[in-house]
């Protein structure tokens, strides 16, 4: 047997294709949109939300037997805000570069549908261990969707991949642009990240017809 | 049967030990790191100034600050005087750099004169003047560090911002659009133009010096217009400084 049971693993798995928060739970889209342009941004992002569920997900878990029913949401909420602030102060202090880049996704895990859905959903029926892996699975499982869809718009977007220029100088008319390749700038804005995750919502379906809704 | 944890009562004290303890646990960790914090922002401060002026570790395509630990050394190595300016008054202060651009904009919006800290670098027997300043992009603040010659003439730029789009708009941080405003003039015969950030214009190497444009980055036309608008109206106030210096 290894290191988790097969329902422990499954919390992790799951969430990485066949119950994916982001393709068929369809959750945390607006980040999805919102910093996809980048590669770079998409892995702090996918990191950062790999923590603050993580931790999160283990705190509900532990207060889901006195968490009054009437005000649960904003208890999630205060947990979610206050993991992140801290968060990001222990960054600033340690890390300052790092939380610099952080600040821009700050505001946008707090209002991330996945961490107060996973809160909903899970921690508040689950004890601790179990909750920390449904945590890590379904911010994994945001993560790759995230990074498919952040590598897809930046190199077809801006030529570049982690701000490399891996399909030669759009200027310069080296690599692809010398054979008249131009950059698509469309890409880079944000309706096209929604086209993308609709197309990979597309091919996880034809290819997996018992997750088609009828 | 309802839970005790449906109360009304239960609900309320839950709340408001819930709020003391998130907020005390909050309180301590900023207080805790404060200064540490501030430490990180002056020295970023000095990393920028020099970046601005070119002293930095800068490779053939990123933008890449001295260390933390040469900062405060080669700050006072390359930075002569820190001027403050204030209507016509010009006055040395060796912490002029501290000053919050911010607050300065708040103060001079309810009326008082605004205090404009500028430093001057020296490096390779040139003489650099670096003005900090602050405006708004698209969905926050963006600033920067403008290192000129006497003329006006930008030397060096360093631009940041608080919350702009990843890969649009935050894209001006980028050394591709700072390294282009080196050399841009922010005068025109003679009298103030500022620099535009321009769209679609016909210079996209910018190797014309003397339009006072350069090349925008595509998809971020606000924070553009707000560099545009940050760089004429912030660095216009420091005209008057530039005259006396001929």
């Amino acid at each position: 047997m290894g290191l988790l049971s097969k329902k422990d693993a499954a919390l992790i798995k799951d969430p990485l294709a066949d119950n994916n928060p982001i393709t068929i739970q369809v959750l945390g889209i607006c980040s999805a949109l919102a910093i996809t342009a980048e590669l770079e941004a998409a892995i702090v992002m996918s990191i950062s939300v790999l923590f603050v569920l993580g931790i999160g997900n283990v705190v509900i878990s532990l207060m889901r037997n006195i968490i009054p029913s009437k005000i649960r949401i904003i208890v999630q909420l205060i947990v979610v805000a206050a993991l992140v602030i801290i968060v990001d102060q222990v960054l600033k202090a340690f890390a300052y570069e790092l939380s610099k880049t952080l600040s821009v996704f700050v505001g946008l895990i707090i209002t991330n549908c996945i961490i107060m859905g996973r809160f909903e959903a899970f921690a508040l029926g689950n004890g601790p261990w179990r909750s920390f892996l449904d945590g890590i699975g379904n911010s994994l499982g945001y993560g790759v969707i995230l990074i498919i869809v952040a590598f897809f718009r930046e190199l077809l977007g801006a030529g570049t991949l982690l701000g490399i220029k891996v399909l030669g100088d759009p200027i310069e008319k080296t690599g692809v642009y010398a054979f008249g390749y131009e950059n698509n700038g469309f890409m880079l804005l944000a309706p096209m990240a929604l086209i993308v995750v609709g197309i990979i919502i597309w091919v996880q379906r034809s290819r997996n017809k018992a997750l088609i809704e009828d | 049967m309802s839970k005790k944890t449906d109360s009304n009562i239960y609900t309320i004290i839950f709340a408001i030990a819930m709020v003391i303890v998130v907020g005390g646990v909050l309180a301590f960790t900023a207080s805790a790191l404060r200064p540490r914090i501030d430490n990180n922002e002056r020295l970023e401060k000095q990393q920028n100034i020099l970046y601005a002026m070119g002293v930095n570790a800068n490779d053939e395509s990123s933008a890449i600050f001295v260390s933390t630990d040469e900062a405060p050394e080669l700050f006072s190595k390359y930075i002569t005087k820190q001027l403050v300016i204030q209507g016509d008054d010009v006055s040395e202060d060796s912490e002029a750099y501290l000053i919050d651009v911010k607050k300065e904009q708040s103060s001079a919006k309810a009326g008082n004169k605004r205090r404009l800290p500028l430093f001057v670098g020296s490096k390779d027997g040139k003489t650099f003047y670096i003005a900090p300043i602050r405006g708004k992009g698209l969905w926050d603040a963006i600033w920067a560090y403008v290192a000129m010659d006497a003329n006006m003439v930008v030397q060096g730029a360093y631009f940041d911002h608080k919350g702009e789009t990843a890969g649009l708009g935050a894209n001006i941080k980028q050394r591709y659009f700072m390294d282009d405003f080196i050399g841009e003039s922010l005068m025109n015969n003679g009298s103030f133009k500022g620099i535009t950030v321009a769209k679609g214009n016909n210079d996209p190497k910018n190797l014309e010096k003397n339009d006072n444009e350069v090349d925008a980055i595509a998809g971020a036309t606000i924070t553009g217009d707000g560099v545009s608008a940050m760089l004429k109206s912030e660095l216009r106030q420091y005209v008057s400084y530039f005259k006396t210096l001929k």
